[in-house]
């Protein structure tokens, strides 16, 4: 699979050097697939390559410039909008990494600004947005009474001048999920940057991004997720310290299995130093690595078998069986098809 | 993918596989006189994929769904017989939502002793059949959907694809030309009948070379014929507005955009038919040129 040379790649990029055209793009086009062309570019800067491979790099950086500008501008926009409400807003994924300048934001592409607020505060933000021009983009009835009385979020808003979305989050996961998460403490303990922006502690990163990657969702786009998650460990990981305090945290979140998976992972796939006593168990670590690995050099995901068992544990894990079915049938009435 | 094929128009490289043969053979017919593409020695800029809209849907109801490097999730499907039109369209998209490397304009272009004439409209302004008409009668065709303006020359370069001609404009643009350079007729595609036409040799031949824009031209196809000169500031909104890239440039295209409009002057053209339209034309050309 062309993912693999993509993860071979993205932690040595000297390998590059023997690349022939092929090779180079099924490179491209999985990196790009996987939304992770920007890092590419950012881990190959200044390495020689043909001209036709610098040139796609070049284009690749005008976007990851554009993308933070605009990132870094929504957060403004959103923070102005929210100011006179004193209440926290604390920074979730790609916008924080951005905003704390953390590794993890490299070349990466930023698309939606995620904030977590507190939940008894959702509908006077949900207010202050819309009074500064953001709007609702799903019509659809069931999907917005199932975001409200299920989802971890409200659903998405976009701006109606700068078509860009934010997505309002009360919690990490879904209310129907097994696990839940203390988001109160996740807000309490946030990391104040200036302008009254904040951004989760590092461990908390940490959970939210193996939350997201491992115990929600359907793994599709996942090895963006995890070379996330590889960045912060590399970043921060170096002393055992650390290392107990991310235990004790995934802990407290009821996140301990999929922080786990998500360690073992990383060090499966990108070769991340981790702490020995981390490494136990993991029987299906192999599954999910292939799950992460499926992209093919002309920018397919392979294994449909596969990946619809991720698809249905997907749905198993954010909701109990008999909702699960009630929930497919609904959208399945509705003409929506899982593969495609 | 089953099937692949290689192709390269103006600056930009195309790879476009396909789970089905026709829709490769089809175009390999009409893109026989363009440069092929190595892949064993080239990395293209693009891929586009025409892959079944469902795993099964290669054999039972084919359908067609337009992916690749960038795709729109609620694209329509297409039909099978379309293929050769699905393509084009596959390749349009990696352009107007991938290309970085020039301001990419919604516009049909000609070129005539290194200058050259950019057409920008809506649909059914006529820009494709005009720069059809022109490329057959002394200018070369540069382009009938996009022009690539460069923001660090100010020169327009060529995207010669194929000419997408549609409905009533088939039968006045095909007129005289030989059968190896026109595609089958598309039937009941989204836009009415499709036909599709190859630009001449010179044309292909001359796809590097950019030239120096002279004249923005905003025809409108229906009216008594009228022309008038647009103010900078109107021909540069109605350039932002053909522009699919222009503000993933920033201050780049900004500055492009600027430029063009300083030096370039632009008329709105209106015209009942095409006869009178290539009079206006050469007309107005000969004015600035």
């Amino acid at each position: 699979m062309s993912a693999a040379l993509l993860a071979e790649t993205l932690i040595d990029p000297g390998l590059v050097t023997r690349f022939d055209a092929p090779t180079w793009t099924a490179l491209l086009t999985a990196a790009r697939a996987e939304r992770l062309l920007g890092t590419i570019a950012d881990k190959l800067d200044g390495l020689a390559m043909p001209p036709d491979v610098a040139a796609i790099l070049a284009d690749t950086r005008v976007d990851a410039r554009r993308d933070r500008q605009q990132a870094l501008w929504e957060i403004d926009r959103a923070m102005v909008a929210l100011a006179p409400l004193d209440c926290p807003v604390v920074l979730l994924k790609g916008s924080a990494f951005a905003a704390a300048g953390l590794l993890a934001a490299q070349g990466r592409a930023i698309g939606d600004l995620d904030i977590l607020v507190p939940r008894d505060r959702l509908d006077e933000v949900e207010a202050a947005l819309r009074g500064a021009g953001w709007e609702w983009v799903k019509p659809d009835p069931y999907d917005e009474a199932y975001y409200r009385r299920w989802m971890h979020e409200l659903p998405p808003l976009i701006h109606v001048e700068r078509d860009r979305m934010i997505d309002v989050h009360h919690t990490i996961l879904p209310l129907t999920a097994r696990p839940r998460p203390d988001a109160a403490a996740m807000i309490a303990d946030a990391m104040p940057l200036a302008n009254g922006i904040s951004v989760l502690r590092i461990d908390d990163m940490l959970c939210h991004a193996a939350a997201h990657l491992i115990a929600d969702g359907d793994m599709a786009g996942g090895l963006r997720n995890l070379w996330d998650i590889h960045c912060l460990l590399i970043e921060h990981g170096e002393d055992q310290s650390f290392w107990n305090g991310l235990d004790a945290r995934s802990r407290h979140h009821q996140l301990r299995a999929p922080m786990r998976r998500a360690v073992r992972l990383s060090h499966r796939i990108f070769g991340t130093e981790v702490p020995k006593d981390w490494l136990g168990g993991g029987v299906l670590d192999g599954l999910f690595a292939a799950r992460l690995l499926t992209r093919t050099s002309w920018g397919q995901e392979a294994r449909p078998f596969l990946r619809l068992g991720f698809y249905f544990r997907s749905h198993l894990l954010r909701m109990p069986p008999l909702m699960l079915a009630r929930h497919l049938w609904t959208k399945w009435r509705k003409g929506y098809r899982p593969i495609g | 993918m089953r099937h692949q094929l290689g192709l390269a128009v103006g600056p930009a490289t195309f790879r476009i596989g396909s789970a089905w043969r026709g829709p490769i053979d089809a175009l390999a017919r009409l893109y026989a006189a363009y440069p092929p593409i190595d892949f064993a020695r080239r990395v293209p800029d693009f891929t586009v994929r025409l892959q079944p809209v469902q795993p099964w849907r290669r054999f039972i109801r084919s359908s067609i769904f337009i992916a690749g490097d960038h795709m729109l999730p609620d694209a329509a499907p297409m039909a099978l017989e379309h293929g050769l039109l699905a393509a084009e369209m596959g390749m349009n998209l990696q352009m107007a939502l991938g290309w970085r490397r020039h301001v990419l304009l919604h516009a049909s272009c000609v070129e005539k002793d290194g200058k050259a004439l950019v057409i920008t409209g809506e649909s059914g302004s006529g820009k494709s059949t005009l720069a059809a008409m022109l490329g057959e009668r002394g200018w070369r065709l540069m382009g009938d959907e996009f022009a690539l303006l460069d923001p660090a020359s100010g020169m327009v370069f060529a995207f010669p694809r194929l000419v997408s001609l549609k409905n009533e404009a088939i039968d006045i643009a095909t007129a005289g030309i030989t059968p190896e350079r026109i595609g089958p007729r598309l039937e009941g595609t989204p836009k009415g009948a499709i036909r599709h036409l190859v630009p001449n040799a010179e044309a292909i031949a001359r796809m590097a070379e950019p030239a120096v824009p002279r004249l923005l031209l905003l025809p409108r196809y229906g009216f008594a014929e009228a022309h008038r000169p647009v103010e900078q500031g109107e021909a540069f909104v109605r350039l932002t507005e053909a522009s699919t890239n222009y503000i993933a440039l920033g201050e780049a295209g900004f500055g492009a955009l600027v430029r063009f409009v300083r030096t370039v002057p632009a008329v709105a053209l209106d015209y009942p038919d095409s006869a009178t339209v290539l009079a206006a034309v050469e007309a107005l050309w000969g004015e600035v040129a």
